[in-house]
């Protein structure tokens, strides 16, 4: 059974309250860094190895430490709460049943940055969530740990928590920024970065909330004892959220190395595939990642059995390899279609492109109508290259990583499953039966 | 100061500089597209992706080539830079994609449209394109509206480079249009039919790249290549306004009055909406003489200009690299005197 930093009290009758958070050991990560310097608390981040969990994989430590510090000028800690990805539901959880071990990891994360005042910038859906948020941080602010001079230490802090709009972009960082100052959720480009110029064109950190949430057992038990746990560069514990055709989907806390095939598999985690069926494909951070089919996802290409760490899934690259991502654990039988799965992730992002940049704005609108003709047996084998095409000319010339979002699953899909699309071509009466799926020459309905 | 070799070519500029002005600053065929980014608008550029470049060498600090191509109209030169552009097939390829993908859902309506002969979309497609489209599926269309008396707005040919909106934030006193909607069902609007009557709105139909925005006081009166560019300047008592535009005759009638554009298609000079749209006699304006065509234009038909590289870049390269340049000419360039490397 592994440790659980994050998710141990999750359980506990009322840990969303104030007074059983403290009960249970609340807020001592911040009496301790309040009383270290900051740069002491950004020295144990950095220790720890902890990388972000946003997706990225960023070393958060680092992160922190590129932050300019012009004198006279705020700064702002911002936490991406705005978890949007398709697969992903980590963040939700850890917010509406931990609101204080998010707050914790802001007060300590905003006073190592020198930060006065910070933001949680929450997706404008998660309309309960955000009543809970705003519940705890009134009961933070009686209770002494926000606001002026923070239990007498002298430092004072403002936390507040802002609704987006609904948009899936406004998660990339600098769209959020934007929409935080109330303007388009565009993003911005890049340089400068906002470690320079962010929030309102001061220095500006945005942390995942998972990444901010574990500053709390970092500070806790101490840099180097948190990055005992996991393997190598991938340290510490990371939240799952699994779904899909598993026996039990849900949020698992994972102490990074655990094997996938062990996490897919066994009783403690996802207990493996739903009513004894076969795994066939599994995307593994989210539904940005490229899509694995089952032996690349429990082997890697030379034969190790892959890792649920950020070095041993991307083991590969883009060929043989996927990402860790932000943890969206997404797991499909043999009776999943992949090239309507690929088409339905086209579909959300083409609706979620902000437009702003040409390859993106046209290509994710193109990706999706040619996979919309061959999910219903009107595509040619001409189409098959063209959405590889396509996806290959989005990828790497857009203003923000959502144009790679969109062109990795779709040229994953068909490097990994072309039969399937090829079936889908030249058999398409089969292929557009109800709840037909294409499994090597037989139809199984 | 910082020195960069664009397309093999040197070039010394001051710190700050972007890639894309440095590469004006060598001038001729070397120069990357751009349809988004305009000079005099604050935060314009690295939308439309057209002069995205490669480069080979960060700086010499450190030589490490960037990992992706960067849009050379946001990014700054650091001193040793080696940037690639027509030399890179990559580039070239990556710009193909480009156009391809503007024109899913640009019409080519340019037998009809207002724009054609002075419009950057055509040049771009022409130089970049291919002459087959891969498209296949349906295309966006928009209902038309209605934005006041005088800017006609097609939002079918809009490319979504946001130049009008910044012009319309940066010059005037109040924006009533701006970009609605997400993704490919974005557009250009007045939010719930506004009307566009700023005194200094007209100034959006001269940055449109393409035939979105167009003036309803010319519209489908004459093909501009019928007509003839004439520089003239008034005083305008407007405190805004510079009063030096280019008049658009058809015999002896002004058919169209626009501010004055340099060869990158950029207004440095704005005017104002009565000198846009109410002057348009010849009694009305001092005439300075005709106006220099430039190389792009339909106009220029039978007077092409070679595109030509800056005599004093030139002046300043080493011998060896002139040599090389004339041995292999990374693209056609034109001397001093027209002749050919």
């Amino acid at each position: 059974m592994g440790r659980k930093l994050l998710t141990e009290h999750v359980n506990v009758e009322g840990i969303e309250t104030f007074a059983v958070y403290r009960k249970h050991g609340g807020y001592r990560a911040v009496e301790k860094a309040l009383k270290m310097t900051p740069e002491e608390v950004v020295e144990e981040v950095k220790k720890s190895g902890l990388r972000g969990r946003g997706g990225a994989g960023f070393p958060t430590g680092m992160k922190w430490s590129f932050l300019a510090k012009p004198e006279g000028v705020p700064r702002y800690l911002v936490c991406n709460a705005d978890e949007s990805e398709p697969g992903t539901f980590k963040d939700r959880y850890l917010m509406s049943k931990l609101p204080h071990l998010l707050i914790e990891g802001m007060i300590a994360g905003s006073y190592a940055l020198g930060a006065r005042t910070s933001y949680i910038y929450i997706r404008g859906e998660l309309l309960y969530v955000l009543r809970i948020l705003e519940k705890a941080i009134a009961e933070a602010y009686a209770a002494g740990f926000l606001g002026e001079n923070i239990q007498g230490s002298g430092y004072s802090l403002d936390l507040h928590v802002h609704p987006g709009g609904g948009a899936y972009i406004c998660g990339e960082e600098t769209a959020l920024l934007e929409s935080l100052e109330g303007k388009r959720g565009n993003p911005r480009n890049k340089p400068p970065f906002p470690a320079v110029q962010g929030l309102y064109a001061r220095p500006t950190v945005v942390n995942n909330v998972e990444s901010i949430a574990a500053v709390v057992p970092i500070l806790n038990m101490g840099g180097d004892e948190y990055a005992k746990i996991g393997i190598g560069k991938s340290t510490g514990t990371k939240l799952i959220s699994a779904c899909g055709h598993l026996n039990k989907p849900g949020i698992y806390e994972i102490e990074l190395g655990v094997p996938v095939e062990e996490f897919i598999y066994s009783d403690e985690y996802c207990g493996g595939i739903w009513k004894g069926r076969e795994l066939k494909a599994v995307v593994a951070g989210g539904s940005s990642v490229p899509i694995l089919p089952k032996e690349l996802i429990l082997k890697t290409a030379a034969g190790e059995n892959r890792l649920m760490t950020y070095e041993s899934l991307s083991d590969g690259g883009f060929v043989t390899g996927t990402m860790l991502g932000s943890g969206g654990f997404i797991a499909m039988d043999e009776t999943t279609c992949i090239v309507k799965n690929t088409w339905n992730f086209s579909r959300f992002y083409h609706h979620e492109s902000c437009g702003q940049c040409s390859p993106c704005r046209e290509g994710t609108g193109w990706l999706e109508k040619v996979l919309h003709r061959l999910e219903h047996g009107h595509g040619s084998m001409h189409d098959i290259d063209l959405v590889v095409s396509v996806a290959k000319q989005i990828e790497g010339n857009t203003i923000c990583p959502l144009g790679e979002a969109a062109a990795w699953p779709v040229a994953a899909a068909v490097r990994h499953f072309r039969d399937e699309f090829e079936w889908h071509v030249t058999h398409p009466k089969e292929a557009t039966q109800p709840g037909a799926v294409y499994r090597g020459n037989l139809v199984m309905a | 100061m910082a020195k960069i070799t664009f397309d093999g070519i040197e070039v010394e500029v001051p710190d700050g500089t972007t890639i894309l002005n440095a590469a004006r600053k060598i001038g001729g065929s070397v120069v990357p597209p751009a349809m988004c980014y305009y000079t005099p608008l604050k935060g314009s550029g690295g939308k439309c992706r057209a002069c995205l470049v490669r480069v080979a060498a960060g700086s010499a600090k450190d030589p490490r080539p960037m990992p992706k191509l960067v849009a050379s109209c946001i990014t700054t030169v650091q001193d040793g830079m080696v940037v690639e552009n027509t030399t890179s097939q990559q580039v070239m390829d990556v710009r193909k994609g480009i156009v391809e993908m503007l024109l899913i859902n640009h019409p080519l309506d340019c037998p009809v449209c207002d724009q054609a002969g002075e419009c950057d979309l055509q040049n771009f497609a022409y130089e970049h394109g291919v002459s087959t489209t891969r498209y296949e599926e349906e295309r966006r269309t928009f209902e038309k509206i209605d934005i006041g008396p005088y800017v006609q707005l097609h939002m079918t040919r809009c490319i979504l480079c946001y130049r009008c909106v910044y012009t319309a934030d940066q010059l005037t006193d109040g924006r009533v249009h701006g970009v609605l909607g997400r993704g490919d069902a974005s557009e250009i609007g007045t939010y719930i039919e506004n009307t566009i009557s700023n005194d200094f709105s007209g100034n959006v139909i001269d940055v449109c790249p393409v035939g979105a925005l167009t003036d309803k006081t010319f519209r489908f009166k004459q093909r501009v290549w019928f007509t003839k560019p004439v520089n003239a300047h008034r005083d305008c008592g407007h405190e805004k306004c510079t009063g030096h535009v280019t008049l658009w005759y058809k015999g002896k009638d002004v058919l169209r009055v626009t501010a004055r554009k340099d060869e990158y298609g950029e207004v440095k000079e704005w005017i104002c909406n009565e000198c846009r749209f109410e002057k348009k006699e010849t009694a009305d304006w001092t005439i300075e003489g005709p106006a220099h065509i430039d190389r792009s234009s339909v106009i220029s038909a039978n007077h092409y200009e070679l595109p030509v590289i800056n005599p004093q870049v030139i002046a300043d390269l080493p011998e060896s690299t002139v040599r090389e340049l004339e041995q292999n000419p990374p693209l056609k360039l034109g001397g001093p005197n027209g002749t050919s490397f």
